[in-house]
């Protein structure tokens, strides 16, 4: 990985929901403070993957999982891995915007304020940083006590991003983050997490290709629940070496 | 050719939408006069004994003479210890059962009780309640006793409506709140709650909205006295049963009726401050 440190690995991991396997033996690396893409069609298993690594999927029932997934370099599914604490350091934003009905504030202050922090000058400290890495301080520094639903789709999004850096993870998971969003409020998304990358791995579910190509380094092609093909994105898209993966890319299918 | 057929045949599909469009506005029309005839029924018989000295005086002559303050404070104070009692066991028990309890057998058997207890009938409640607060743990006719008792009577109703608004929360913003590391509790305490508190501050009121006009389960736990209260332990005699008295021993119509203008013009500032509510809390909530 090009003197990449390895930051998450998952080694024959197995999911099942009931009776039907969702993830077949997915063995993957996820390099330090880079982007890596899963692209696949819908029902590959690239949500519940990435849902595996902040263990999200505990939200299931029946839902059971076999091999490893390591982070800093311990399973998280170990017995005495604390869920919570987990997801403090593997942040998530989700498919569809979900602030909170609460004021923009208090949105961002949700976080810090569950770890402890009470302190106003603080909180105001951490509130305004999160906005500016999230290029939103400029559009609605004056309307931080407004609902947070009062933000269009685009903002609510990147109040989410807010949301998820005022904890301060270490990794953030991004599950089809612009999937609800129009193409400018995509594109801001994708400028977002260009810059984020700097200081945080980042794990992307995407359906869309060009938005892979765009803002990942590494791209994992997922199909059926199994991993096809994985390596830098520029590989994956310029040569692929399976013949699904480049079906998948040029539009074959999907 | 059946009769239906031949009609369908005979009217145009223009004529049968214009009669179905009449018949639904005949019905909602009626609906609205029931309610209008009966308000402006009680409100002409009533409103002329209501006044000021009506509302913050005492009773004379069993309240064929004087006011209706006592009454007022009654169910002002019955009201106070049923929803005392009635809404942290309510939306405790509503919790549970929307966010913990596992689905099975047990949650199954919960939901059935609450609904049954829903369903009995508020006569029975009231020979219960007399029969276990007045007479076995000592209460007697009493603001507590009577208070309970209502607090059996609104209980299923703010668990059931506790629980629908806690289940309608989006199952997005519990995801939202576990990923930024919140545990179960933190989740349902700081996330879930507050955006169900519109629900159930509406269902909550509208509980005491119920309970106020009850009648049946008071008069056998609450007394009927109608001196002003000075302790828990006092008799009171709530408005709807100062009201049955009033007009089932014939003391004066006037009064009943005036007592009636004062009960729905009660039911109305709680339905009131429901709406209010509504409005204050949902201002997160996103303009519609």
């Amino acid at each position: 990985m090009a003197g990449n440190e390895i930051e998450i690995e998952s080694r024959d991991l197995n999911l099942w929901y009931g009776g039907a396997q969702a993830l077949k033996d997915i063995t993957l690396t996820m390099p330090e403070k880079k982007v890596t893409a899963i692209i696949g069609p819908s029902g590959c298993g690239k949500s519940t993957f990435i849902r595996c690594i902040n263990r999200m999927n505990d939200l299931i029932k029946d839902c059971r999982i076999t091999g490893e997934l390591l982070f800093e370099g311990r399973n998280v599914y170990d017995k005495g891995v604390d869920a919570a604490s987990l997801r403090k350091k593997i942040g998530m934003v989700f498919q569809k915007p979900n602030p909170f009905p609460m004021s923009v504030y208090d949105n961002i202050a949700y976080g810090p304020r569950l770890h402890g922090l009470r302190k106003r000058e603080e909180l105001d400290e951490i509130v305004e940083e999160s906005l500016k890495a999230s290029a939103l301080w400029k559009e609605i520094a004056d309307i931080l006590d407004r609902s947070a639903l009062d933000l269009s789709g685009g903002q609510q999004q990147r109040l989410c991003i807010a949301r998820t850096l005022a904890v301060k993870p270490k990794v953030i998971l991004f599950d089809e983050p612009c999937s609800a969003l129009d193409p400018i409020s995509t594109a801001k998304i994708e400028d977002l997490i260009n810059n984020l990358k700097h200081d945080y791995t980042i794990v992307i579910v995407t359906h869309n290709m060009q938005q892979a190509a765009r803002v990942s380094d590494y791209t994992a092609f997922f199909l059926l629940g199994e991993l096809v093909e994985f390596g830098k994105t520029k590989q994956i898209f310029e040569m692929p070496e399976e013949k699904s993966t480049e079906d998948y890319i040029t539009g074959r299918f999907g | 050719m059946t009769v239906v057929t031949a009609i369908r045949t005979l009217v145009s599909p223009a004529t049968s939408d214009k009669v179905a469009m009449m018949m639904l506005w005949i019905s909602a029309s009626i609906a609205i006069l029931i309610l209008l005839f009966i308000l402006g029924y009680i409100v002409i018989r009533g409103i002329s004994v209501v006044n000021l000295s009506f509302l913050l005086g005492s009773p004379r002559l069993s309240g064929a003479e004087g006011g209706i303050l006592p009454a007022i404070v009654g169910t002002f104070c019955l009201m106070v210890v049923a929803m005392l009692s009635a809404v942290p066991i309510g939306i405790g028990a509503a919790i549970y059962l929307a966010e913990y309890a596992p689905k099975g057998a047990v949650t199954g058997i919960i939901t059935f009780g609450v609904e049954c207890l829903a369903g009995v009938p508020s006569i029975v409640i009231g020979l219960f309640g007399y029969a276990f607060l007045v007479i076995y743990l000592g209460f007697g006719f009493s603001i507590l006793s009577g208070g309970l008792a209502l607090m059996f009577m609104v209980l299923p109703w703010i668990v059931r409506v506790s629980e629908e608004s806690i289940k309608a929360v989006p199952m997005g913003l519990r995801e939202g709140s576990f990923a930024l590391g919140a545990t179960k509790w933190q989740t349902v305490s700081r996330a879930v709650l507050p955006s169900a508190v519109p629900g159930i501050v509406t269902g909550v009121i509208l509980g005491i909205g119920k309970a106020i006009g009850e009648t049946a389960v008071i008069m056998f736990t609450a007394g009927s006295s109608l001196l002003m209260p000075s302790s828990l332990f006092d008799p009171v005699r709530a408005l709807p049963y100062h009201l049955y008295i009033l007009a089932s021993e014939g003391i004066s119509d006037t009064m009943a009726y005036g007592s009636s203008v004062v009960l729905l013009a009660m039911v109305l500032l709680i339905n009131l401050a429901a709406i209010a509510v509504q409005k204050r809390y949902g201002r997160y909530h996103g303009r519609k």
